[in-house]
């Protein structure tokens, strides 16, 4: 019962990990999980968040079993 | 019809754009336009010598949203093929980073559909640079240049 969570780039960086697992009790959305992870830091603009490999708002539900990710906006191309 | 493709090593995006139109035999005689896009590193950025790019992906989710994006062209210009191609790891200036193309029967819809692939990619597939300026310094890429 457990969610996965992964962070990328410079947020990876911030974290300073770059994935945790956790509890999934408790939890409902992706912004549940971004508090539980990182409690105190707001969840701006500048992090995005993607819910088994798809962008998700942070109001989305999640269920166990997922992988969320965070990561800050991209600069491919 | 159409290919996404992430490289590891150095690609050359001519061979690649030669070698996808044989393969597809995109050089039948159905094809009026071919449209490219080649992205290649630069050794400047906001006034700072860069001499290393190191290009980060999220495995799966990158060649998904790639997928998606290619899917979107698709369904909006009549295409008769499209590939996208983009590097991850260590990159050097003058490599290339990327290419975008388009193959149709006219060009507006290639050339549309060319910019739509490369913009689209740009903020929306999850890649990310890190920049090594010329005294060790390394700093992540925070956005896009407009254009």
């Amino acid at each position: 019962m457990s969610i996965t969570v992964r962070y990328f780039a410079s947020l990876r960086e911030r974290v300073g990990r770059g994935e945790d697992r956790i509890e999934f009790a408790g939890i409902t959305t992706v912004a549940d999980v971004w508090a539980k992870v990182a409690p105190g830091a707001d969840a701006d603009a500048r992090v995005l968040a993607a819910l088994n490999q798809e962008y998700v708002a942070s109001s989305h539900p999640v269920a166990d079993g997922d992988e969320v990710a965070f990561f800050p906006p991209v600069t491919g191309g | 019809m159409s290919c996404v493709r992430l490289e590891k090593t150095g690609f050359d995006p001519w061979m690649s754009l030669a070698a996808y139109t044989a393969e597809h035999r995109l050089d039948d005689g159905r094809v009026g336009a071919t449209s490219a896009f080649v992205g290649t590193m630069r050794d400047f950025n906001v006034g700072d010598n860069v001499c290393e790019l190191f290009l980060e992906h999220y495995p799966g989710m990158t060649e998904r949203e790639l997928g998606v994006i290619v899917g979107e062209a698709e369904a909006r210009w009549p295409l008769t093929d499209c590939l996208v191609i983009h590097r991850v790891g260590r990159l050097l200036p003058g490599e290339p980073i990327v290419l975008t193309a388009a193959w149709s029967a006219h060009r507006a819809a290639a050339f549309e559909a060319c910019r739509h692939l490369m913009e689209a990619l740009k903020h929306r597939a999850p890649f990310w640079k890190r920049e090594t300026l010329d005294d060790g310094t390394q700093r992540w890429v925070e956005q896009n240049t407009p254009g």
